[in-house]
């Protein structure tokens, strides 16, 4: 049998456009593949040109701007009398405790996201995978609000954590903690260390997945080849995976680092009444009614998170993105 | 004298798989060992025994003498070199080397000029500071290879380094990789699964399928002396003959080889006058640059021919008669 005889109806070579105006688009559009990136980008390019970043820069503008303090109107001539406001001991004692609590939930969860992500990548096959996801994934899914106050309600002196500490005959060890300077309070509720432990499990997933990512892109064989080369297990750790696992952190930590910096609401509900950023931002623009020193305010984590990224950058954190 | 390397029985089952199945194998010091076989046949299994990558279900295995069992790879003075070279890429070239050394403790300075020296050993001097994404496909094997001579193992294992390579840098790396070999006086372990590879390279071979030793020897043997159709068919492509065929020729009833290129093609009309051929007809011819194969069909019986490039050749289709020397036809051991 011959080819000719499995094709009994020659088609011509070339084929006939469709016609019509779906047809011409379809032409131009593979003609021209700039023309439909432009179409496709318009829209989300307006939003966030105009209406996100404008908005951001009409709020940041007005930290440039003072408020009367006898009739609490605003003054619209440029000034840096806010920015002298800014830096004054309560306030800058405000940044401190905030990029202190962000530094040290981010360290947290890379030290608790390492291990969990290591497992995901490195042998977590099938199903496995499939639970490991789905339990990163499941607590983004429920409320933000309700995941506080659930964990409020778990802290709290007559919560369950408590209990269990009782039960155990630990309490000593709650006790002995709450007691210290800074960290401790009257429970765990109303102490950093709860509003700690709050922002380490609610912004957790967003480290692990980026680590995940990262170490999945490295090939077996290198920790193999580090091993064969007579390298421990420790060693292995420190020459290949963490060096290769940096980008992913350093990732994972962009999330953590500046989702602490701007929330308002956890140390609100969990902590003391000393204030952060947030809270700061929050009732300056609202009880106070000083919209420039919120301004002024939000300025902060962002030079903060510019001057982060920059580092991060030249560690090619985002080679991994 | 105590073997580089030796399997006493040594099997590794994965599950109901027996990638290794009661192995025994002796491999002498300062050999070139090759490991022949097609994939799934266990041999790179074998080696990443001896790196301990793997470890044994049951059986023994011995490097230099002491017993390999439980002991982790980076406490074995053992090196490989990997089918994909596995450099690492957040380090330079001369770190990449450098590394078996670091680990071991020995100084900057130190380190730095032994990998320069295991650099220049594989021609690549002055490559250090280059990463190994900037490196050609040759360029990185050679890396791989100072990288694991660096360390002066007592063996060094080779799974498949030539087989990303193109053919031309492939016959020179057989080449370098043989006077590297004899120079250092290292045991090599050669995993491959090009017989052509394996007979050029090493001194002996190891023909492997599903998870046993087929044959050892010398590639001599191997090639011209298969003990089973298995070894003939995979090693040279022999044509097997069966033992019904065999007994004509060589009154015994047994399996036989003969290698392509003891087949003589000649035309049925001159060859009719000899009385011994055998008559079959050409099926198709496939030139091959230096050589020509010719396929033949000899009563339903499929034989492969080799003959020089330049014969005249009957047409296809045409009937021939085969004819080739007794001592050509090799007896198997394979019962019939």
């Amino acid at each position: 049998m011959t080819i000719a005889a499995l094709n009994p109806n020659p088609v011509p070579a070339i084929l006939p456009g469709s016609g019509g105006l779906r047809g011409a688009l379809s032409d131009l559009f593979w003609r021209k593949p700039n023309v439909l990136l432009l179409l496709m980008l318009l829209p989300p390019v307006l939003w966030l040109g105009i209406v996100y970043i404008g908005s951001l820069f009409a709020l940041l503008a007005q930290s440039f701007f003072s408020i009367d303090e006898f009739s609490g109107l605003i003054n619209r001539e440029f000034t840096l009398k806010t920015y002298g406001d800014l830096f004054q001991a309560a306030n800058l004692d405000i940044i401190l405790r905030t990029v202190t609590m962000a530094a040290l939930v981010t360290l947290a969860s890379a030290v608790i996201a390492f291990p969990i992500a290591y497992y995901a990548a490195r042998y977590a096959r099938g199903r496995w995978k499939a639970l490991f996801y789905l339990g990163i994934m499941l607590p983004l899914w429920s409320s933000y609000l309700v995941k506080i106050y659930a964990w409020k309600l778990i802290l709290a002196k007559e919560g369950i954590l408590t209990w269990l500490l009782a039960k155990l005959h630990l309490l000593w060890v709650l006790d002995a903690w709450l007691s210290l300077p800074v960290v401790g309070g009257n429970s765990l509720s109303v102490s950093f260390t709860g509003t700690f432990i709050v922002f380490v499990y609610v912004w957790l997933p967003f480290m692990i997945l980026p680590v995940q990512a990262a170490l999945e892109r490295v090939p077996g064989n290198l920790v193999e080849a580090s091993s064969d080369l007579g390298a421990s297990p420790g060693q292995t750790f420190r020459n290949v995976l963490f060096p290769l696992a940096l980008p992913g952190i350093v990732a994972g930590s962009i999330f953590t680092f500046s989702l602490t910096l701007g929330d308002y609401i956890i140390p609100q509900i969990i902590g003391t009444s000393r204030l952060f950023i947030g809270q700061a931002v929050y009732s300056q623009q609202g009880t106070a009614g000083n919209i420039p020193l919120a301004a002024a305010f939000t300025v902060v984590p962002i030079v903060i998170m510019g001057f982060y990224l920059w580092g991060a950058k030249r560690m090619g954190a985002f080679d991994a993105l | 004298m105590t073997s580089a390397v030796s399997f006493q029985k040594a099997s590794r089952h994965f599950g109901s798989v027996r990638a290794v199945d009661a192995v025994d194998l002796e491999i002498a010091p300062g050999e070139f060992f090759a490991m022949l076989g097609p994939s799934g046949s266990g041999k790179t299994t074998c080696l990443r025994l001896i790196a301990g990558f793997e470890q044994l279900t049951s059986g023994s295995i011995s490097i230099f003498g002491e017993r390999a069992e439980g002991v982790p790879p980076y406490r074995r003075n053992v090196n490989t070199v990997f089918q994909d070279y596995a450099l690492f890429p957040h380090l330079n070239v001369l770190d990449n080397v450098a590394y078996g050394l670091m680990v071991k403790g020995v100084g900057k300075a130190q380190r730095h000029k032994a990998a320069e020296e295991a650099l220049s050993l594989v021609r690549l001097p002055g490559y250090g500071a280059r990463r190994p994404g900037q490196l050609s496909g040759g360029q990185r094997q050679r890396v791989a290879l100072a990288r694991a001579l660096v360390n002066q193992p007592k063996v060094l294992l080779l799974d498949e380094p030539l087989g990303a390579l193109d053919l031309k840098l492939r016959e020179n790396m057989q080449e370098e990789l043989k006077s590297l070999q004899k120079a250092l006086g290292i045991t090599f372990v050669f995993v491959t699964h090009d017989q052509g590879e394996a007979l050029s390279m090493a001194d002996r071979v190891a023909v492997f399928n599903d998870g046993k030793i087929m044959q050892i020897g010398t590639p001599e043997d191997i090639y011209q002396r298969p003990k089973t159709r298995f070894v003939a068919d995979f090693v040279g492509s022999s044509n097997v003959l069966p033992p019904d065929f065999v007994q004509r020729y060589s009154g015994q009833h047994r399996w036989g080889s003969l290698r392509p290129e003891s087949i003589r093609v000649g035309r049925a009309a001159s060859g009719a006058t000899s009385g011994e051929g055998v008559s079959a007809r050409l099926v198709s011819t496939n030139y091959l640059g230096a050589t020509t194969k010719l396929a033949l069909d000899a009563d339903g019986l499929r034989l492969h021919a080799i003959v020089p490039a330049g014969t005249t050749l009957p047409a296809e289709g045409e009937a021939v008669v085969l004819t080739f020397n007794r001592e050509h036809l090799h007896l198997m051991d394979e019962p019939a």
